[in-house]
């Protein structure tokens, strides 16, 4: 499978997701610079977490008019599936990839802590693996992941069935309480209209091997592999 | 009465963003640009109607709250 | 060799500006004894920085030196950016650890983000790679008027940097003394990882080959910062002095970091030091005078951000993220290439030369001109006058009534301000990135596995100031054990420390007696344990108003593990299983946290430490982790024995029932702060074994208990709830915070 990794001055989960589809695809992705105008022909596009651009301005906002990122949007035109975890999320919104966009947590605090995320669509290259409302455990870290879309954006998100991911209770329950930065609608992830482009805001690419404590992120490369694989 | 403050930091100290800011005006082909320094605006709506009084209880908010004096400095407008 | 000539505007050293700089008659005549003549202004600048406390060590070199430094894994010793140990596979360990201390307490969030900006750059100037990060933090009295703003501070700036850099903050502490209220701690920690065949050091080769300056440009900040650093705050006044404030930039930092890795692979770096505390004049200093070579500067070429700035100003400035390379000549133009790949500033401001002169050139005059060795060998080194610390009688269980309600005294304890959780703090800490962190805060430990092996790193940082305010000599000595256990209780062979020593006024005898006995404890328990000391700094006259801190010598310890999957954690992992005593009983409560916070007296002896029980027990449970019979582990402390069990109990989620013993006082036995000690749990078959395992390395051992229930007690005395437990330990840190 032939990914890549998108690399902006400031990325720093960027080794961690290479590491994660080394491990879980068998294929190291090739790792780019966000100066390149142009991609080679891609089976995925990963653009990591990290504090690009020192999060000045607005998180995202200088690294989503890089030169990499026109063709990181044509090849999404083109149903490339295109992955953004954390400040890769804040990219994706800011570049207009997806809708809505990444506020400050609501208790105004970094958080660094896991979660439980409900899997709200198996109807994409990124969920494939999962059963819809399944729910698994795996980490945040962030600082502004306080999802917000006006209602109109929103009640297209939920009647095109493009929520990807909820926070819940490790009992499923979409609860104040499980959500993790105050975001609308408990919302963690979510898929483009054409459902090739995922944002969410936790690192499944921190939890994929027993070390991690946990296995819970790991079906969501396993979904990418298969979809592939099969196509 | 409505006041307009602006909080900047102070000449001399550092500003990453205003720096990173720079950079990426000039990549996006902005020639010219000399520097660039970030600040923060407050609008705040005062009950109070005496200018004077309102000045001194907006100085006292930035010296409180709105400014971090030790590295940033602040302007009061009264609009 | 031409001599300096004075610019225009050079203004006269009087007596006044001489002691403005910090520097004392009798080190000025020293001064006009060395170069035979009146120095410059940026002269007088230069020999202030490099002979204030901070740079020249001068009241605690005489002793540093007595400290053990070598063992078989040591590469590099103290003298050079950070401590290198080999951990095998042909890869070293680099750390170190730095007080950010009054930077922190003038503007909270960016003197801590500096601090820990600092010490990152102390270890990838090394060729090492950051890989995880603590930090030691002491606030004053927790209802303090400027407690809470300079938590939320000092917290936030940690997190600010260390999560933007991309490097994992894993373990650490946090400590409440009414002692730290106008002196708080900021102890920054740092560890990368290298091949053991690509470090780099400041000791600059050849002759004739460029200086290059590299990373943000020049301001005026902190210009006097580090003279500041080493004076005492002066009361009321203090507002009004102070400094311009240095302002972090991680972003910078990253790049600065990905920059030099680069470079330093591509072969082109001779020499590299970053520019900290007195930047230009440290950095250039030190990288001459280790290499045996001149240097001069053109400051005409130094990249600077602000207009007109004197030689003085550049020369003393502090900005952050900025380096001093000496590079091989013909590599300059691949060098640069990669800086401005990175978009950070590279410019060639100088040479090597073969005179031994520091040379300082600006607007074409020389500005100055000195003996590049003796800045640093000719720095005044003083054997200041100390007295011995009174000694306290110890205060043994037997002589104190016991408390009328056990389980409120638990919760109590569990709840009280040096216990309680401090969860608040270190989930605004990204201590996952990287993908490596195997054992997560709140243990006993940070582990981060390496890439490519089975191994892994365990990181702790400990010092009880209560103790060392009692007895210095003690409180150090715990302070090494304590770090020691902690890497043992994970199940790591501990094998190096950086030691972070804060005390007051040298001046003082008292203070120096504080000091002098403190390192002799760090000696004692480094030696007995073989332990060596690899890096360190040192942080004095830290008072305000002629009160000191409590004596602080804050030690930070890394162990390796050769299989991560054979680790320890602290939490009960499931019901019915045997909980063993791995120490002696306890019946000291001289200086613990019941007598202080329950009892209301800060009173006595600390604990002494036993540095061979200590070894024999740390071995034991050592070896009995790496044989996979401990299924948790977890050092006893502060709070004694059942406030260690309580913390295993909420961690696991598995309550836990203790008996104590016939014959014991239940007071000493359960809130005691001996040393040397562990709780583990076990399956029940293996409790036999591990107490004969025990009895033949002459560690005393019982089994206490069983895991099991909702609730923590002792059998026939009392229980409290998981869920109270937890309340009590969890609330207490946001509750502090979000009080008005």
């Amino acid at each position: 499978m032939k990914s890549a990794v998108i690399v902006f001055p400031g990325s720093n989960r960027d080794r961690d997701m290479q590491y994660a589809l080394t491990r879980i695809t068998g294929d190291a992705p090739q790792m780019i610079w966000h100066a390149e105008p142009t991609l080679p022909p891609l089976d995925l596009i990963v653009l990591p977490g990290g504090f690009s651009y020192g999060d000045y301005l607005r998180t995202g906002a200088i690294a989503a008019r890089s030169p990499v990122m026109r063709a990181v949007a044509d090849a999404a035109a083109k149903g490339v599936p295109v992955l953004g975890v954390c400040n890769g999320f804040q990219i994706l919104c800011e570049a207009g990839l997806l809708p809505g966009i990444l506020m400050r947590n609501a208790s105004l605090r970094f958080i660094c802590r896991d979660v439980h995320l409900r899997v709200e669509t198996a109807d994409s290259p990124f969920t494939r693996a999962y059963a819809k409302g399944d729910v698994f455990r795996t980490p945040v870290a962030h600082g502004e992941g306080n999802y917000t879309a006006d209602a109109e954006t929103l009640a297209r998100l939920n009647g095109e069935d493009r929520v990807a991911f909820r926070y819940v209770t490790a009992a499923g329950e979409a609860t104040a309480e499980a959500n993790a930065n105050g975001s609308v609608e408990n919302i963690a992830g979510i898929l483009s209209d054409r459902r090739n482009v995922l944002g969410l805001m936790p690192h499944p690419e921190n939890m994929i091997e027993p070390a991690h404590g946990n296995t819970g992120g790991r079906r969501l490369f396993e979904s990418l592999t298969h979809t592939l694989v099969a196509a | 009465m409505q006041a307009r403050v602006t909080v900047t930091l102070k000449t001399g100290i550092l500003d990453p963003q205003g720096k990173a800011i720079e950079g990426a005006l000039a990549s996006l082909g902005f020639s010219g640009v000399g520097s660039v320094r970030q600040g923060k605006v407050f609008d705040i709506a005062l009950e109070e109607t005496d200018p004077a009084r309102a000045k001194a209880q907006l100085d006292a908010m930035c010296e409180k709250l709105l400014a971090n004096t030790v590295i940033e400095s602040y302007r009061v407008e009264l609009v | 060799m031409s001599s300096a000539s004075p610019i225009a505007a050079e203004p006269t050293i009087t007596p006044a500006l001489v002691a403005e700089h910090g520097l004392k008659p009798d080190e000025y005549q020293r001064i006009l004894a060395l170069i035979g003549r009146e120095p410059t202004i940026t002269e007088l600048g230069i020999f202030s920085a490099m002979w204030n406390e901070h740079c020249s060590y001068k009241s605690s070199k005489r002793w540093l030196r007595t400290l053990p430094t070598r063992g078989p894994r040591v590469v590099y010793g103290p003298g050079e950016n950070a401590g290198v140990v080999d951990i095998g596979d042909g890869q070293v360990v680099v750390f170190k650890m730095e007080s950010h201390n009054h930077p922190s307490y003038i503007e909270p969030y960016q003197g801590a983000a500096t601090g820990v900006g600092g010490i990152l750059r102390d270890v990838f100037t090394m060729g090492a790679r950051p890989i995880a990060a603590m930090n030691a933090l002491f606030f004053g009295a927790p209802d303090h008027p400027k407690t809470q703003h300079l938590v939320s501070g000092v917290v936030g700036g940690i997190g600010g940097y260390g999560n933007s850099f991309g490097v994992p903050t894993i373990a650490g502490m946090v400590m409440f003394d009414p002692r730290y209220n106008g002196n708080i701690l900021v102890n920054a920690f740092a560890a990368g990882l290298a091949d053991r065949d690509a470090i780099f050091t400041s000791q600059a080769e050849g002759i004739g080959r460029p200086v290059v300056y590299l990373g943000s440009k020049t301001g005026r900040d902190g210009i006097h910062g580090a003279t500041m650093a080493s004076a005492a705050f002066g009361g009321e006044d203090s507002d009004e002095k102070r400094p311009t404030v240095q302002v972090g930039d991680p972003f910078a930092e990253k790049l600065l970091l990905e920059a030099c890795l680069e470079l330093m692979a591509s072969g082109a770096v001779v020499a590299i030091q970053d520019m900290g505390a007195a930047g230009l004049t440290s950095s250039a200093v030190e990288m001459g005078a280790k290499g045996n070579l001149g240097i001069r500067l053109d400051l005409d070429r130094v990249p600077t951000r602000e207009e007109r700035m004197t030689a003085y100003e550049m020369m003393l400035s502090e900005s952050q993220e900025r380096m001093l390379m000496v590079l091989h000549a013909d590599k300059e133009a691949e060098a640069a290439a990669i800086f401005r790949k990175w978009g950070l500033d590279f410019a060639i401001v100088g040479e090597t030369t073969d005179d031994l002169r520091f040379r300082i050139i600006h607007g074409g005059h020389e500005v100055a001109n000195l003996p590049i060795k003796d800045l640093g060998d000719q720095a005044p080194e003083y054997d200041r006058p100390w007295e011995a610390p009174e000694a306290h009688a110890p205060v043994l269980a037997d002589t104190l009534a016991e408390p009328a309600d056990y389980g409120a005294t638990l919760l109590k304890l569990i709840g009280s301000p040096d216990v309680a959780s401090r969860r608040w703090v270190w989930e605004q800490y990204d201590h996952l990135v990287q993908g490596n962190t195997v054992q997560r805060p709140g243990g006993d430990a940070g582990v981060v596995r390496i890439d490519g092996t089975t191994k892994a790193l365990a990181f702790t940082t400990d010092v009880t100031p209560r103790y060392c305010a009692a007895d210095p000599f003690e409180g150090a000595k715990q302070a090494v054990a304590e770090t020691w256990r902690n890497l043992s209780a994970v199940g790591a062979e501990p094998l190096a420390i950086t030691d972070n020593l804060n005390f007051g006024n040298p001046e003082r005898p008292a203070i120096m007696g504080e000091f002098v006995a403190a390192i002799r404890g760090i000696d004692a328990a480094c030696r007995a344990l073989a332990y060596p000391v690899v890096s360190g700094n040192v942080s004095l006259y830290n008072e305000t108003d002629g009160v000191g801190i409590p004596p602080t010598p804050t030690i930070g310890g890394v162990g390796l593990l050769p299989d991560h999957r054979a680790m320890a954690t602290v939490a009960l992992k499931t019901e019915g299983e045997a909980i063993l005593l791995i120490g002696a009983d306890g019946h000291h409560l001289g200086r613990s946290i019941y007598l202080r916070d329950v009892a209301g007296r800060d009173e006595g002896a600390p604990p002494p430490v036993d540095l061979d029980a200590e070894r024999a027990a740390g071995d034991l449970v050592r070896r009995l982790i790496r044989q996979g019979k401990v299924t948790a582990c977890h050092d006893i402390s502060d709070g004694g024995l059942i406030v260690a069990v309580a913390e295993m109990a909420m961690a696991g989620g598995v309550g836990a029932i203790v008996t104590a013993p016939g014959g014991v006082n239940r007071l000493g036995w359960l809130f005691g702060e001996d040393q040397a000690r562990y709780v583990v749990t076990c399956r029940p078959e293996d409790a036999a074994a591990i107490l004969e395992a025990a009895g033949l390395a002459g560690v005393p051992g019982r089994s206490i208990g069983l895991t099991g229930g909702d609730s923590v007690g002792v059998a026939g005395l009392f229980g409290v709830s998981l869920a109270k437990l937890r309340a009590a330990h969890e609330n207490w840190f946001p509750s502090m915070m979000a009080a008005g």
